[in-house]
């Protein structure tokens, strides 16, 4: 044996912001879910804002259960539901910080009007989408954002439908941050879902991640090093919003450069709920309304 | 074609800290990702020879690499399970600045 | 919740002449409501409009929601972050909240949804009365779970039911239904508003040891079945899932902790249910004929019983307030008696809860059913029972 061991360690210095106790996940050797619920706890940690005042809300499938090991209050809800969820607590207690952490298909298929419909209001949630690009704990299924062409269990042909392309769709819908990096690119990811964490607003950040269970299988991709190395390769740090279909990933052509980067960072008036100076609450039981002068 | 020559070498060289890492490994929590081994910029890891509970061959410090360690931090932040990180200690002979590494 | 002064502003003690549906907001703001997310749908929608004036204005927080599936969920995660939350809908509405009031008794988060009920199903009559989402609110969503449904038969008790089912939803961890119906949540009568300090109100239990004392298990339970609630940001580190769970709120997937959870969140209403549930009864002593009914369609059995009783038949009448628990007790104890030799259900529904009384009696039970858009008249009910 010519290798030598490296010190061998019970903890890692990130478990107390961890529930370690459930530590191995459940998530499949080479996933980068694990990778991104890393960054997450590490941007939290740095964010300045209290501990405490963290709260982690998923939705249903793998990235679903990013919420179950991180510790602060978290909640794993229902499948496509997490935004609302979210949206719930930071409008209630406008003071935590809430992170949606979930997957494509749980935040842009069945939870998709959510998710534009916070990104319009500015809701003050910063919202991480680990793409995977297929419905992975069902077991590989097509999803919103699986490229064209590409093999799942239901199209086994090649998915025949567009995909979404998810910066495009938030910046469409009002998002203040948009990202997308891949799970390579981890100090880039950590400091996107950082700077969503301390900008008001809605925050969005895309995080690319292999699935070599399903996706990665189906596709020739190989395991997960094997579709690092794709990104590796092929991505291209852009600064501004590509345009729609310069943000499209394929990953049959090898040509085709995957576009990362930051992509929009822009001050917009937050969401704010109606406060108690709109209207008189006049206590004899009639209600009424305060125009602003001129638009009676 | 002239060539320029210069003598410029950064001001700060002889400040420069190449910190050195040790690299701790939670053998158990890993799953043999390859993250760490394929990404680790000076190729200090390697998989074990032994496998752990699960089956997997986890990270081990690579022939000839057991001072190479810089403490970068990438393969700790990559590992999906959080089972890798490195911890900053004296670096061992050397002055420790970058010029000694010519 | 909190200041003396804006307690004064939430509740509008007096006499009034109200609308159902804003007797019902009322009730929301009186029982302590800090979030509302709704979407407008007919014939709910005056519970929303009042809201959106009245909330804000107490401190409270109004948010006009996507969609229903969006309405429920962000109801829930006010109430995980402490927030005594209510949405409101109608039948279409109800049907998209199904999976997420699931979630709710999964979790326990305490939350009330007021149903006005319209005539259904799909689309139906928007504005037209209907009693047939009373079967779903009792098993609408998937799987074994207890809960709570009041059904209001004035204004006045859209108020006190709606206080009362906020105040249940606390207590238990439960979600609870206010099942109201079109008549009466479009009627005006007469609503009294009691003094500020006199509407009872009835707050989750808390835990017991400061976050970081000790850890935190969120659902741990004592005699009573019901665990102390911490909320979002207050340092316990809760974790919740709609997965099968453990008392830390961790998943674990086994069928022995599946059935203790199912039955645990069961028992908590079975066996409250003397607490939660609510009946009247009307001129029961020497009744032959028991009507049973509930909601607008109580109205007229009442008028009926009265009519019926001038003409020397023996009737009378048990009124649900509460439809679920569903009071088989009672019904057994009239039946131990002897006196009674049949009883009639009228409800606007083809025979929703007629079901629920066969299940109890070998005697004839006699229908009296509108599928929707108009309710059974006193007329309908005293032929009936002549």
């Amino acid at each position: 044996m010519t290798a030598t061991s490296a010190v061998i360690a019970r903890d890692h210095p990130n478990d107390p912001l961890l529930r370690s106790d459930r530590f191995p996940h459940i998530l499949c050797p080479g996933c980068g879910i694990g990778t991104v619920i890393h960054c997450y706890v590490e941007a939290m940690a740095a964010s300045g804002v209290p501990l405490d005042n963290h709260v982690c809300v998923s939705g249903i499938g793998c990235s679903g259960r990013a919420a179950g090991y991180v510790n602060v209050d978290s909640y794993h809800t229902a499948h496509g539901r997490a935004i609302p969820f979210a949206l719930g607590i930071a409008i209630h207690k406008p003071e935590l910080r809430v992170t949606v952490i979930s997957g494509d298909g749980d935040l842009t298929a069945i939870g998709g009007n959510h998710f534009i419909h916070a990104a319009r209001r500015n809701m003050n949630l910063t919202v991480v989408c680990i793409n995977n690009f297929n419905y992975g704990m069902t077991g590989g299924q097509a999803g919103p954002t699986s490229p064209r062409g590409s093999i799942t269990s239901t199209a086994p042909k090649g998915v025949h439908d567009r995909p979404f392309n998810l910066p495009d769709l938030a910046r469409a819908a009002g998002a203040s941050f948009v990202a997308r990096w891949t799970i390579l690119h981890v100090r880039q990811l950590r400091d996107a879902i950082l700077r969503g964490l301390q900008k008001p607003g809605f925050s969005f950040i895309e995080a690319l991640s292999p699935c070599p269970t399903n996706f990665g299988r189906a596709n020739d991709l190989g395991d997960g090093m094997a579709e690092m190395e794709v990104y590796r390769q092929r991505c291209r740090i852009v600064q501004e919003l590509p345009g729609f279909d310069e943000l499209d990933i394929d990953f049959v052509d090898e040509e085709r450069p995957i576009a990362v980067g930051n992509f929009v960072d822009i001050d917009r008036h937050p969401y704010q709920p109606v406060g108690a100076d709109a209207f008189d609450n006049v206590p004899n039981g009639t209600q009424r309304v305060h125009h602003p002068v001129g638009e009676e | 074609m002239a060539t320029i020559r210069t003598n410029r070498q950064p001001m700060d060289m002889e400040r420069a800290h190449i910190p050195q890492g040790e690299v701790h490994v939670i053998p158990e929590r890993c799953k043999e990702c390859g993250f760490c081994v394929g990404y680790c910029p000076e190729q200090v890891l390697a998989f074990s020879q032994e496998i752990n509970a699960k089956g997997y061959h986890y990270p081990v410090l690579a022939e000839h690499k057991e001072d190479a360690c810089v403490h970068c931090g990438f393969c700790n932040l990559i590992c999906p399970e959080l089972a890798i990180f490195t911890v900053e200690i004296a670096r061992q002979g050397g002055s420790g600045s970058a010029g000694s590494q010519e | 919740m909190s200041d003396a002064p804006q307690r004064e502003q939430r509740v509008l003690s007096g006499t009034h002449f109200m609308l159902g549906d804003h007797a019902c907001a009322e009730g929301a703001l009186a029982g302590g409501v800090d979030y509302f997310g709704g979407y407008p749908i007919t014939p709910s929608t005056e519970i929303a409009e009042r809201l959106a004036r009245r909330l804000p204005a107490v401190g409270g927080k109004y948010v006009q929601m996507e969609d229903e599936l969006g309405s429920i969920m962000s109801i829930l995660g006010a109430s995980a972050a402490g927030a005594r939350s209510l949405t409101a809908t109608s039948g279409p509405g109800f049907s998209l909240m199904m999976e997420s009031i699931g979630l709710a008794a999964m979790m326990e988060l305490p939350c009330v949804i007021v149903d006005v009920q319209r005539a259904s199903p799909s689309t139906g009559l928007p504005t037209m009365v209907g009693q047939s989402d009373i079967l779903q609110a009792r098993w609408g969503s998937h799987g074994d779970y207890g809960m709570a449904a009041f059904s209001p038969a004035s204004p006045q008790e859209c108020f006190d039911l709606t206080v009362h089912a906020l105040n249940v939803a606390d207590q238990y961890r439960i979600p609870v239904f206010l099942m109201m119906d079109e008549v009466v949540a479009h009627m005006t009568e007469r609503v009294v508003i009691p003094p500020a300090d006199e509407v009872p109100l009835v707050h989750r239990k808390r835990p017991d040891h400061k976050p970081g004392a000790q850890r935190h298990l969120p659902y741990a339970v004592g005699e009573d079945g019901v665990p102390a609630m911490a909320h979002a940001g207050e340092g316990y580190k809760v974790h919740m899932t709609g997965l099968t769970h453990d008392e830390r709120g961790y998943p674990a997937l086994t069928p022995a902790t599946h059935n203790a959870l199912v039955n645990r969140l069961v028992d908590k209403v079975r066996h409250n249910a003397q607490h939660i549930m609510r009946y009247d009864e009307f001129e029961l002593d020497d009744a032959e004929t028991v009507v049973i009914a509930f909601g607008c369609t109580s109205r007229s059995a009442r008028q009926a019983v009265r009519q019926a009783r001038q003409r020397g038949a023996k009737c009378g009448l048990l009124r649900l307030v509460s439809v679920w628990p569903f009071p088989e007790q009672r019904i057994r104890e009239l039946l131990q008696r002897g006196t009674v030799r049949r009883f009639v259900v009228p409800e606007v529904n083809l025979g929703q809860l007629r079901r629920e009384v066969e299940r109890l009696t070998q005697l004839p039970v006699q229908r009296i059913n509108h599928a929707g858009g108009a309710m059974p008249t006193p007329a309908d009910i005293l032929e009936v029972l002549l």
